[in-house]
């Protein structure tokens, strides 16, 4: 399966990104910012970095790149797209994720391995069961996720992921960043695009500390298949 | 050419690590009192043009970009 994974000046996670996406069984397509249309991949990936020097606000100016247009048409055909951290920052600018992402609690940057709980079932999730704890690293200064009502979103199983301890326990001190409801990524409300802080693609490799980011990226590729010839199933 | 002020803070009920940093900062140097410090932006901005539609044109250019609604609110005025 062809997944794209875009490419904005600044970006710095998008070789990590395709990297894990092979190592997942993708073909990765590196999408230039510039582009007009998405080359007809089957999902999109938005990787890490500070697209634009993140000036004004995180995600603020990528969000007007050219293949915005082309990436909202996708997301609402129900095609899978995926932000990681600045990719997050960016889909919530753009209106394609609820909420925002504001300054750490802490003031400082933080990069850690940290543990996360699956919040709820969906494309992103499949195979995993919600409960399970996963150990994937962290590295922002502006992950503290903010939004009006966080129950609403975790009724309607938009809570993708929340920080936890190691056991699943959701703690404050476990929280990096100060987000509201421990949340460390959401949803849409047809559940096809997803956003977390925890970056997935640098937990692939067991010489790197953890592989648990293969069965986050591994499991929109088995969604997506298991759709192919219809729209992507939202909830599973 | 109006010369246009825009203040985008964010909005109350949002924490401001920020501001609550500068807040503790303040009476170690000496400055007690202060109850409460907030931090925003200040954008100044030059339309080119003699002026008609500023309203409209700020309003549409702080509500698409410079500001987020989800998190903060600004204020405007026209300089001269």
């Amino acid at each position: 399966m062809r997944v794209g994974v875009v490419q904005f000046p600044g970006s710095c996670d998008e070789r990590d990104a395709a990297y894990a996406l092979q190592v997942v069984g993708a073909e990765p397509v590196l999408l230039w910012h510039g582009a007009a249309d998405l080359a007809g991949v089957e999902a999109v990936v938005l990787p890490g970095g500070f697209s634009y020097g993140d000036y004004l606000r995180t995600g603020a100016l990528a969000r007007f790149a050219p293949v915005m247009g082309a990436l909202a048409a996708f997301a609402q055909r129900g095609g899978p797209v995926l932000g990681i951290c600045n990719g997050f920052q960016i889909l919530c600018e753009a209106g394609l994720l609820p909420g925002a992402l504001t300054r750490n609690a802490g003031l400082r940057f933080v990069a850690r391995p940290q543990p996360v709980r699956v919040a709820a079932r969906s494309t992103w999730t499949a195979g995993l069961e919600p409960g399970d704890v996963l150990t994937i690293p962290v590295k922002h200064g502006e992950g503290r996720y903010v939004h009006d009502d966080p129950g609403q979103l975790a009724a309607g199983g938009q809570v993708l992921l929340r920080y936890c301890e190691p056991d699943g326990t959701v703690t404050r001190a476990a929280n990096p960043n100060g987000s509201v409801a421990a949340i460390a990524g959401v949803t849409n409300p047809a559940g096809n695009v997803a956003g977390l802080m925890p970056h997935p693609e640098h937990a692939v490799d067991a010489l790197l500390g953890s592989t648990d980011g293969r069965r986050l990226l591994g499991a929109v590729l088995s969604s997506v298949a298991a759709g192919r010839g219809g729209p992507v199933a939202a909830h599973l | 050419m109006p010369r246009v002020s825009i203040d985008v803070m964010l909005r109350d009920e949002i924490l401001d690590p920020q501001g609550q940093a500068v807040e503790r900062a303040l009476p170690s140097l000496g400055f007690t009192g202060v109850a409460g410090v907030r931090i925003g932006k200040h954008i100044e901005l030059t339309l080119a043009g003699d002026g008609t539609d500023v309203r409209a044109t700020v309003e549409a250019m702080a509500a698409t970009l410079l500001a987020n609604p989800v998190i903060e609110r600004f204020d405007w005025r026209v300089e001269d």
